[in-house]
């Protein structure tokens, strides 16, 4: 016993943090899959693909994401399957990511001087090949800070999986404090294991955004 | 699929609705006005304040940034009522909201009182003001309008974020959104209505802030670019 919370409980909450990590993870990797063409969409295409993109960013900016996971959790379940909560948490933080990875990679993108599509374009790539192998190279050292600061969001706002019961790290701990009644101590540890998550990352994209606009000076 | 979509809860609930958006639009009013008073302070007391005023700040600022909204509020409205102290729901969400929108606002104000040019502050304090009147008549008012269009992003991120507040049963938006789900087992209807409603309602205070911003700075709305 320590503080009236047992080794049990303590391995209770730890194995919540465990899937916040796996939510967050996978909330990141559906991110990019879905907002890296989202990025190109925004920055490179077309009227009708442009605006496209625009509108659903601005869409996923503008409801909130626990209301976003009980659109997909009550829409799945109408569609006729039955599956975990974290499905249904992961496919909105995909989309919720997504929206907002795309906006900051449209504008890494669009940091890479437009000579550069012109030249690859002399140079008889086609347009898949200038994006993937003159220009995201070159996009990504800018994307590298605002990228990592995004991650920290992701951690954070998976705690909002807790409205549709998914187990995480906010569900774990919250359990705890039903069961013993300690809320300062349970929502104390619940938060420094957030912290340990997030604040080195925070830490290291302030330090790549410090050594990033020292090599653009110099 | 043969899903029937019905909308008839409308007819029978449409009043607890009206409530919910009006009980959302009232906490974020709240939380922006003490948010960006409390931020404004810390900002300023991280900037000039003593070294350990600095130093408090900083930690307060990164403590909140690094943890969830949610956890701050369950400590907060759990905690409270383990010490017996009884609190309605809504004071605790604008309280809970409150600390954690007044840590971004204060880095936004911080940004913006850095971005003051010290030729500024050197020439109101040949004007012989007082360190207080060059802050709240040259320092402040420049880095506000500087940094205006950054706090409305953020207030609008809060106001979104007050629907995590149905979880210590506040009565706003998600909450009713909630209730009537459970009532009417049709909740892909309700919260589909429910993310337009707070579509609609992050539109309106954007614009309704921007509108506030080019009464409120002139000198913007004149020189037509950010400054």
């Amino acid at each position: 016993m320590f503080l009236g919370i047992s080794v049990d409980h303590l391995i209770f909450i730890l194995r919540g943090a465990g899937w916040t990590l796996v939510l967050s993870g996978m909330g990141f990797i559906g991110g990019t899959l879905v907002g890296l063409p989202l990025a190109l969409a925004r920055a490179r295409g077309g009227w009708m693909v442009r605006s496209g993109a625009g509108a659903y960013i601005q869409l996923m900016q503008g409801i909130p994401l626990p209301v976003l996971m009980f659109v997909i959790y009550f829409g799945i379940s109408i569609a006729g399957f039955d599956v975990p909560a974290l499905v249904a948490a992961a496919l909105a933080m995909t989309a919720y990511s997504s929206a907002y990875l795309g906006e900051i990679w449209k504008g890494c993108i669009q940091a890479v001087p437009r000579t550069q599509w012109e030249a690859a374009e002399c140079l008889a790539l086609k347009p898949l090949q200038r994006a993937v192998y003159v220009i995201l190279p070159q996009a990504a050292r800018v994307a590298i800070a605002p990228t990592v600061s995004f991650l920290v969001q992701i951690v954070k706002n998976s705690s909002y999986a807790v409205v549709i019961g998914f187990f995480d790290l906010t569900y774990s701990a919250r359990v705890v404090n039903n069961s013993t009644f300690k809320p300062f101590v349970v929502f104390t540890i619940a938060a420094m294991l957030y912290f340990a998550i997030c604040y080195p990352l925070s830490a290291l994209s302030y330090k790549i955004e410090k050594r990033m606009s020292r090599t653009i000076e110099s | 699929m043969d899903y029937q979509f019905d909308f008839s809860f409308l007819t029978t609930h449409w009043q607890d609705i009206i409530d919910g958006v009006w009980l959302t639009l009232r906490m974020s009013v709240a939380t922006i006005i003490f948010g960006f008073l409390l931020g404004t302070i810390l900002a300023v007391v991280r900037t000039q304040g003593s070294v350990w005023g600095k130093r408090a700040v900083t930690w307060y600022v990164d403590v909140i940034r690094n943890t969830p909204l949610v956890i701050q509020t369950f400590w907060l409205f759990f905690g409270l009522a383990a010490m017996q102290v009884r609190i309605p729901a809504m004071a605790a969400a604008v309280i809970a909201l409150v600390i954690n929108v007044s840590a971004y606002t204060a880095e936004i104000v911080r940004a913006g009182i850095e971005a003051v040019p010290k030729g500024q502050v050197e020439a109101a304090s040949c004007l012989a003001l007082t360190r207080w009147q060059v802050l709240r008549l040259v320092v402040l008012p420049q880095a506000v309008e500087r940094m205006y269009p950054a706090l409305v992003s953020q207030f609008v991120l809060m106001m979104l974020a007050t629907s995590i507040m149905s979880q210590i049963s506040a009565e706003e938006l998600t909450a009713i959104g909630y209730r009537i789900q459970s009532e009417t087992f049709r909740g892909f209807e309700i919260y589909i209505l429910i993310a337009v409603i707070y579509l609609v309602l992050s539109m309106l205070l954007r614009l309704s802030m921007t509108g506030i911003g080019s009464v409120a700075f002139a000198r913007r709305r004149r020189l037509q670019t950010p400054l």
